[in-house]
């Protein structure tokens, strides 16, 4: 523990995943909220690569009198992580525009309150012509 | 041969450099949307060219220079089109070059 | 920024800044695969839906004050937790000490190919791969199901929301058999290279999803049918499969690429660029299919 600079990447990748974190918890906007789901994933991402770094290495791929490559374990489990991250960025995209058919807002407050008018219709007063079909 | 092929290298690399950041100087520096673009397009189509032409005159002849150089021919056919996409956007987007809104807008792309 | 086409902007150069610094970290494949899935596909999929959705984004009534406690708690937490990590690029970390010199080692004496991703993404670690493919199998399936169910995108040939561009479809035009030829390229050539079968599969479809873009809306449907690509992202997963049954039907182990020729070597050379053929379809099949449900909609009045 005598250098701690060394450590960088590591801070840098929590300041993403916080970042992330933030636009998730902070923000209404459900696509808002799905991009930064993906600003985590990517700090999860630069986590695992920054872990399998190895200082003087060169990638993976075999060379004549290369002894030094880097960590490949890393690399395929990203690899595919992030074509899945794609694929599930895809799913949460198709539930949001269903549900902007469906409640014509992606903003979590108005899903809120359209939810609560649903559930005691004769408290709210029903200020929203079309009310959603569920 | 090869200490003229080292200085053609080098200036090309020095000049795709400046390049750069003029080009980055004018990309924030700039008042409207319309010459921002121009800004860029001229780094990416004279810059990168150069840097690429640079570190070409560097290598041996191989399968490497072949990409580099398809590498630059890719760059030189889609970056003048990426910047006249995106300054037909804007006009189509209503922003005439002479606008005032191009002012107000700034805040909410850059 | 309440202009969330600016947000999605930004979103993939922040994907193009990380593919750079994977290259920078010696990781070719990833910072491949980033660049084409994070700033090609990511970008698209999330243009199209705010397409569906809406640009503007409301101003939050809450106040920021509690989440930024919370993110700045955790965040601290998670410093003090790096302090007793293993420093970057150093070769003694535990990670470095499990399986991963065993694969480098053995790699080249028991698949015979020079990418050590490669070989660990089909062969060593088959079976993870295989389920991979699967999830996005899955979450291919289920934006099918979420949105292609009415999706009422009748190919529209000729017609596009961005108008007449001649620059674009001259350049388009020229560029496209370029990228497909390159996925191809990416495709075959994964085991020497950087590349495999799920870049090449990202790279094809973001060759069709350009096609669709700027000829037309469903233009590309007609060469690729929307019917078609459920089949193909499941024949895709029958490949990679049935190469795994193959091998179970001859005695040996699950994805046990060795009974595929006489050779062990030239088996598990066959087996990798089966599997590998069989991500790219499965990968593309379902890249295009989300493309097309998000695309072929309609923005409800």
């Amino acid at each position: 523990m005598s250098n701690v600079s060394d450590l960088f990447n590591y801070w840098v990748v929590v300041f993403l995943m916080m970042a992330g974190f933030y636009v998730v918890i902070a923000q209404g906007n459900l696509i808002k909220k799905l991009i930064g789901l993906s600003l985590f994933q990517a700090s999860v991402f630069i986590f695992y690569i920054s872990l399998g770094f190895v200082e003087g290495g060169i990638a993976p791929i075999l060379e004549e009198g290369v002894s030094n490559y880097a960590n490949p374990l890393p690399h395929v489990l990203i690899l595919t992580a992030i074509v899945v991250s794609v694929a599930t960025t895809a799913v949460g995209l198709a539930l949001a525009v269903r549900i902007h058919e469906a409640y014509g807002s992606i903003e979590e407050d108005d899903i809120q309150t359209l939810d609560l008018e649903a559930d005691d219709p004769d408290e709210a007063p029903s200020d929203k012509p079309e009310d959603s079909p569920r | 041969m090869n200490l003229l092929l080292e200085g053609l290298s080098a200036a090309c690399l020095l000049a795709g450099s400046f390049l750069c950041i003029t080009g980055g100087v004018g990309l924030l520096r700039l008042p409207d949307f319309f010459s921002r673009v121009h800004a860029a397009g001229v780094t990416e189509t004279l810059a990168a060219p150069l840097l690429l032409t640079g570190l070409m005159l560097q290598m041996d002849w191989s399968l490497d220079l072949l990409k580099v150089l398809l590498i630059m021919l890719f760059l030189l056919a889609t970056n003048p089109t990426a910047s006249h996409a995106m300054a037909k956007a804007a006009l189509h987007g209503g922003q005439g070059p002479n606008d005032e809104k191009a002012e107000e807008d700034k805040g909410s792309i850059s | 920024m309440r202009d969330l086409f600016a947000v999605a902007m930004m979103f993939g150069i922040y994907s193009l800044l990380t593919a750079a610094l994977f290259m920078d970290l010696d990781a070719a494949d990833v910072a491949f695969t980033e660049a084409a899935v994070g700033a090609g596909v990511t970008t698209i999929l999330l243009l199209s839906s705010l397409r569906l959705t809406g640009r503007w984004e409301r101003r939050p009534k809450h106040s920021p004050l509690l989440p930024l406690l919370v993110v700045g708690v955790t965040g601290a937490a998670l410093v003090y937790g790096t302090l007793d990590m293993p420093h970057l690029g150093d070769p003694q970390a535990p990670v470095h000490q499990h399986v991963a010199p065993h694969y480098i080692e053995n790699a080249p004496q028991e698949m015979g190919i020079p990418n050590i991703v490669t070989a660990v993404l089909a062969s060593y670690r088959g079976f993870d791969t295989l389920g991979e493919t699967l999830v996005i199998f899955t979450a291919g399936l289920s934006v099918f199901l979420l949105l292609g169910s009415r999706a009422g995108g009748r190919p529209r040939p000729g017609k596009t929301a961005i108008g007449e561009q001649p620059v674009l479809r001259l350049v388009v035009k020229v560029l496209i058999p370029f990228i497909l030829l390159f996925a191809l390229y990416v495709q075959l050539h994964g085991e020497y290279g950087a590349g495999g079968g799920f870049q090449a599969g990202v790279i094809f479809a973001t060759g069709m999803v350009l096609y669709d873009l700027v000829f037309g809306e469903g233009d590309a449907r007609l060469v690729v049918p929307a019917r078609w690509l459920p089949r193909l992202a499941a024949f895709g997963i029958l490949v990679y499969g049935s190469v795994g049954l193959y091998a179970l039907l001859h005695g040996r182990p699950f994805l046990d690429y060795t009974v595929l020729a006489e050779d062990p070597m030239v088996g598990r050379h066959l087996g990798i660029l089966l599997v590998e053929l069989g991500i790219g379809i499965c990968v593309f099949a379902v890249v295009l299919s989300i493309f097309y449900a998000l695309s072929g909609r309609r923005r409800q009045p």
